[in-house]
């Protein structure tokens, strides 16, 4: 299908963007990778008069690390981060990366694109919501950090005000003072058709030397109208020993209280399913990383 | 020119890379697309929102309004200028609804075409359809053909009751004896779900029309440009001879583009109609509405079987889905295509099949990538599990004991009007088997199986027919094509070489294949041989690229004609020799003497010598001129040499016609059958239903390879849309029939990641239909791949007591199909407590 007329514009700085955004309101559309918005456009589902490129703004692009935390540009590419060296700190996001679509769309779809679209069955909205990130943006009158809990309102709806600009996301190691160290892992169940998530499931856990849960972190995306996070699962599993059995007998729970969806590929109740399955891999696969790093960094 | 190599050998068999490549890697490809002659108009069809609507009113007052909007026509307007568009394959006794090229009345499936704008541009032509206001009034409706046969179903066409376009029985034997005297009978219902072809290139049409020569060229994204400009005179009422259709580069069709279009009679009409260039072109979304879709049946099998695994016989009542009107062979496909392949590779002597076609409320269902002969080969090899299974037998073994023997050939199965050119199958299952590793997979499948693990193998033998005609025996069917290929092959002055062929290449390499055979044939390096067609203009007849048709049919009408061409080069050489034509052999760029010839030849040899020396003596007594002589040595005439006699005649033959370019049109003597085996080896994690590939082996089975390099890429190819009906594809319609896969967003293409490492081979049984014993291998892989996908899942489940799954086999369903099972154990326990 062919969309309707647009401008285009190309500011080169966060202020300008931030001054376009005000200028057009809500007429006006972000565009970084695209690979969201541009085929909603060819099907006419969305018909922003403006779209306003922000893939030449240097400031907003790349990967930084600041007092312990990590900071992700928001044009950052899936395959920038699937390439990155976060492999001591938070390894999680070049696994995801890995499985977010396939190579053509890493290599132009962005990390601050996804959130921002909140596409309900996109990997990263689960990632930074079990990383407990804050989303940086910028409008005209304030820079302010939004907590990821409190970022996603709607499928498709953020917090973000019409004239913000997100910038970057900033990840905080959930590695604590005492030994204890952090896994992590998403687990995917890959969309058929479009790439995106039937169930998606990241999780992150922190054990302490003695292997018991001290934190736990477990966000759940594609099996519902948006990322959510597992909070039945992650109340059952902190302060127990992350063993086998408790781990599946609390992943049973992980499905409580999502609004699941589904489609002709995958129904509703077998997401249900899938979303105790991913679970469950998803935490194993982390409280053996926790072990892992137990284990490598242990005097011998 | 490049000198005739002396060393050519031979091309056959050899991997020639592919000459069509670099052109389309380095951007010089010309799609229709492409082509954009000054002052193009553009159009966009208005399309039914219903999937079945009475059409109250339409009014393009709004959009003839729009600043660039040339002119809009509604269904109502061409309703008289055009005729409907006619399908190329009626069964004889059969009614044909009319199917015009804009609907007026009534909107009969969503995509419907309802009007039509051109625009000076595609975005005002796009614009335009939303000021065109529509009055529908929504009617009942029908998308799947089992409900549609039933009395009561909401009907389509006034000249169809009970939407059921035809019944097409195919009986042999006795199937009723064979089951009362069965051992054991199995039945299963089987959907072969509806596939939605999505060629890489959309469908595109350009359109122009000279009022000089009153001459109307149409360029089109087809398969088969000599029946599409048959067609369209037909639709226009414009005479065939001031057509001419243009197939540019097609970037592949799988049969969808094949027939002919609404959209090819409305471009051709309008370029007509306002004396400028228009142009169409798909967008991905319309293809998915508007271009016909594949398959689509839903079957009911019978089979019944004796105790040691002997298939004693075979029915089938089987519901076929045409979509809302009738595609050029939507008729023949899932009637004849269908029904005289059920049995497969099996000698089964009674046989009963009964077929329904059934208008629904659907895009046109016709020739997709194997067209009937997928359908047939999924029902006959998941019987042959069912059988296997119910038996609690191997079922390789199963299939050994009922394969046709290969001193049955040719076999005609009871209910066919076929016959099988020739086969041997079990050397072909047993390379397979031994490939895949068979006795070890089933040793190791029992070990993991105690470990809570489930592998599951699956075996699927098939064998289907390619190279369509020959022309008289299909007309018998109702198959209004000629069944031939042409070919012309002209011998430029200086030896180099225009192959013209008929069929039509969309993607499969006829540029390099049938360069292999012209070169062989003629002793010729193939840097000399260039192939052309797809443009009626150059090419003045053909019947197109479909049904593996084009090396079989095709090359041998090219092979033929070099034959032509040599018999009448050997004439020429002769007379430069001064020898007989007999005497005279040809190989790789020279004529030759033959050594040692007899009395006879000796004696007509110094005969035609002083002939010459005589003639040459009165010629210089008379002019004082020497009589041109050909350039000769040591008893041969180069290639070059007789190319340049034959257009300068200067020592030539008396009598003969000057010029080497012979055409011909090559009428095969009979249908060729290839076949093969396929081993797909999965794991199911019983926990999700996912399934992982543990291998997949193909062993074809087409005769000799012309090229192995292009030979396995069809295999490759063709099982990954395979592998992609049995676990990723389908089109599926909501509770009011409206299209839920509409977008590569819902609908499953199978991706590199979605598919395993293939392992390919060949065994090569010849065909005795013609002389170069080759078979067709192009749709292959889509005809075997489902059943061996699905028998490998339903083996990895036969613990759970599963027995057949439906394609596409999703993950869902496979996890639904254990759950179920584990709620009969449950129950059955509970019972027994």
């Amino acid at each position: 299908m062919i969309p309707n007329e647009f401008d285009y514009l190309v500011p080169t700085s966060v202020e300008e963007a931030v001054g376009l955004l005000q200028e057009h309101e809500d007429q006006a559309r972000i565009l970084a990778g695209g690979h969201g918005l541009i085929p909603r456009m060819k099907r006419c589902l969305e018909e922003p008069r403006v779209l306003i490129d922000v893939g030449r703004i240097p400031e907003l692009h790349g990967i930084r690390r600041e007092n312990g935390s990590v900071l992700i540009g928001a044009t950052t590419t899936h395959a920038e981060l699937e390439a990155a060296d976060l492999h001591d700190t938070a390894p999680i996001l070049p696994q995801a990366a890995t499985v977010v679509a396939d190579p053509l769309v890493r290599n132009r779809g962005t990390f601050g694109g996804s959130l921002a679209d909140a596409e309900s069955a996109a990997d990263w909205p689960a990632v930074a919501l079990a990383l407990d990130a804050v989303v940086h943006a910028v409008g005209p009158e304030r820079a302010r950090a939004i907590p990821i809990r409190d970022f996603f309102l709607e499928p498709m709806v953020t917090a973000l005000e019409p004239e913000e600009l997100l910038t970057h996301v900033e990840i905080s190691l959930p590695a604590g003072a005492d030994g204890s160290e952090a896994g992590m892992r998403y687990e995917k169940f890959t969309h058929p058709a479009s790439g995106y998530a039937v169930v998606g499931v990241a999780a992150v856990v922190v054990a302490d030397s003695e292997g018991v849960c001290r934190e736990c972190r477990i966000a759940v995306t594609g099996a519902c109208a948006r990322a959510t996070r597992a909070t039945a699962t992650e109340n059952l599993l902190v302060g127990e020993v992350l063993e086998a059995q408790t781990i599946a007998r609390a992943a049973e729970q992980a499905a409580e209280g999502l609004e699941l969806v589904g489609d002709h590929h995958a129904s509703a109740s077998y997401r249900e399913h899938l979303v105790s399955v991913y679970t469950e891999r998803a935490l194993l696969a982390s409280a053996l990383s926790t072990i892992d790093q137990a284990d490598s960094t242990s005097p011998q | 020119m490049k000198q005739v190599n002396e060393d050519t050998g031979r091309y056959f068999g050899r991997e020639v890379v592919r000459r069509e490549d670099r052109n389309h890697l380095i951007g010089n490809g010309h799609f229709t697309d492409d082509l954009a002659p000054p002052d193009t108009l553009y159009v966009a069809i208005l399309r039914s929102p219903h999937t079945h609507a009475r059409i109250r009113s339409l009014d393009t007052k709004g959009a003839r309004k729009l600043p660039g909007v040339v002119t809009v026509f509604a269904g109502e307007d061409l309703k008289e200028r055009l005729n409907p568009l006619p399908p190329n394959w009626v069964l004889p006794g059969m009614s044909v609804p009319e199917h015009p090229a804009l609907a007026y009345e009534k909107a009969r499936f969503v995509g419907d075409g309802v009007a039509v704008v051109v625009a000076e541009s595609r975005y005002i032509a796009r614009d335009a359809l939303d000021l065109i206001r529509v009055d529908y009034e929504p009617l009942p409706a029908v998308t799947d053909a089992e409900t549609a046969a039933k009395p009561g179903a909401p009907v389509l066409h006034e000249n169809a009751p009970n939407n059921v376009a035809f019944v097409f029985p195919s009986r042999g034997g006795n199937y009723v004896r064979a089951e009362k005297k069965a051992d054991v009978r199995v039945r299963q219902r089987i959907v072969n779900q509806r596939m939605i072809p999505n060629a890489l290139e959309p469908r595109s049409v350009l359109a122009e029309y000279d009022a000089g020569s009153d001459g109307l060229t149409i360029h089109s994204s087809t398969q088969g440009p000599h029946n599409i400009k048959h067609r369209i005179s037909e639709v226009l009422r414009f005479p065939e001879h001031k057509l001419r259709v243009v197939a540019p580069d097609v970037g592949g069709g799988f049969g969808s583009k094949l027939h002919l279009y609404p959209e090819e009679v409305l471009c051709a009409f309008l370029a007509r109609e306002l004396g400028r260039s228009v142009k169409w072109t798909e967008s991905r979304s319309e293809g998915f509405l508007a271009t016909n879709h594949g398959r689509d049946h839903i079957q009911y099998v019978e089979v019944a079987a004796k105790a040691d695994g002997k298939i004693t016989g075979l029915k089938a009542t089987v519901y076929a889905n045409l979509g809302a009107y009738l595609s050029g062979m939507g008729p023949g496909v899932p009637s004849v295509n269908f029904a005289f392949m059920v049995s497969g590779t099996y000698k089964i002597p009674n046989i009963d099949v009964t077929v329904y076609g059934v208008y629904t409320n659907t895009p046109r269902v016709d020739t997709y990538r194997g067209a009937g002969r997928p359908e047939a080969t999924h029902l006959v090899e998941r019987a042959v599990d069912l059988v296997s299974q119910e038996l609690g037998m191997d079922p390789a073994e199963v299939r050994r004991k009922n394969f046709i023997p290969k001193d049955a050939f040719p076999y005609r199965a009871p209910n066919s009007a076929f016959k099988y050119d020739s086969g041997d199958y079990e050397p072909n299952l047993d390379k397979a088997l031994s490939m895949v590793g068979y006795a070890e997979l089933r040793g190791r499948q029992r070990e993991l199986r105690r470990e809570g693990r489930y592998l599951g193998i699956g075996i699927a033998s098939y064998t289907e027919f390619t190279g369509i005609g020959p022309g008289r025996e299909l007309n018998m069917v109702g198959f209004q094509y000629g069944g031939w290929e042409y070919a012309r092959v002209l011998v430029h002055p200086e030896g180099t070489v225009t192959v013209y062929s008929g069929s039509a290449d969309h993607g499969q390499g006829h540029a390099t294949s049938y360069a292999q055979i012209a070169a062989d044939s003629l002793g010729l390096p193939i840097e000399d041989i260039r192939v052309v067609e797809d443009d009626t203009a150059t090419v003045q007849f053909g019947n197109g690229t479909f049904n593996s048709r084009s090396m079989p049919v095709g090359g041998i009408a090219i092979k033929t004609c070099c034959d032509q061409i040599i018999a009448k080069a050997k004439q020429i050489a002769a007379h430069a020799l001064d020898t007989r034509e007999g005497d005279v052999t040809y190989s790789e760029g020279k004529f030759r003497i033959t050594s040692e010839p007899g009395t006879l030849g000796t004696a007509a040899r110094t005969a035609l010598k002083t002939r010459r020396a005589v003639v040459g003596t009165a010629v210089r007594a008379v002019s004082g001129l020497d009589m041109p002589r050909a350039k000769t040595a040591g008893g041969a005439v180069s290639w070059v040499e007789v190319a340049r006699l034959a257009h300068f005649v200067s020592d030539y033959p008396s009598g003969l016609e000057p010029g080497l370019d012979e055409q011909t049109f090559y009428q095969p003597k009979t249908l060729t059958f290839p076949f093969g085996t396929y081993v797909a080896v999965v794991e199911v994690d019983v926990k999700t239903g996912e399934i992982s590939f543990e291998k997949f082996v193909a062993v074809d089975d087409c005769g000799p390879v012309i090229n192995p390099l292009l030979a396995t890429g069809q295999i490759h190819g063709g099982l990954a849309q395979g592998i992609g009906q049995a676990l990723l594809e389908g089109a599926a319609y909501d509770e009011a029939g409206k299209p839920v896969t509409d977008s590569f967003w819902n609908y499953a293409m199978p991706r590199a990641g979605n598919l395993p490492s293939f392992e390919t081979a060949h065994t090569v049984t010849p065909s005795p239909a013609n002389p170069l014993g080759i078979k067709g291998v192009g749709e292959a892989g889509t005809i075997g791949a489902p059943p061996a996908m699905v028998n490998a899942v339903v083996d990895a489940l036969s613990p759970f007591g599963v027995k057949h799954l439906d394609m596409p086999v999703t993950s869902e369903k496979v996890w639904r199909a254990i759950q179920e099972s584990r709620t009969q154990e449950e129950q059955r326990n509970g019972g027994r407590r």
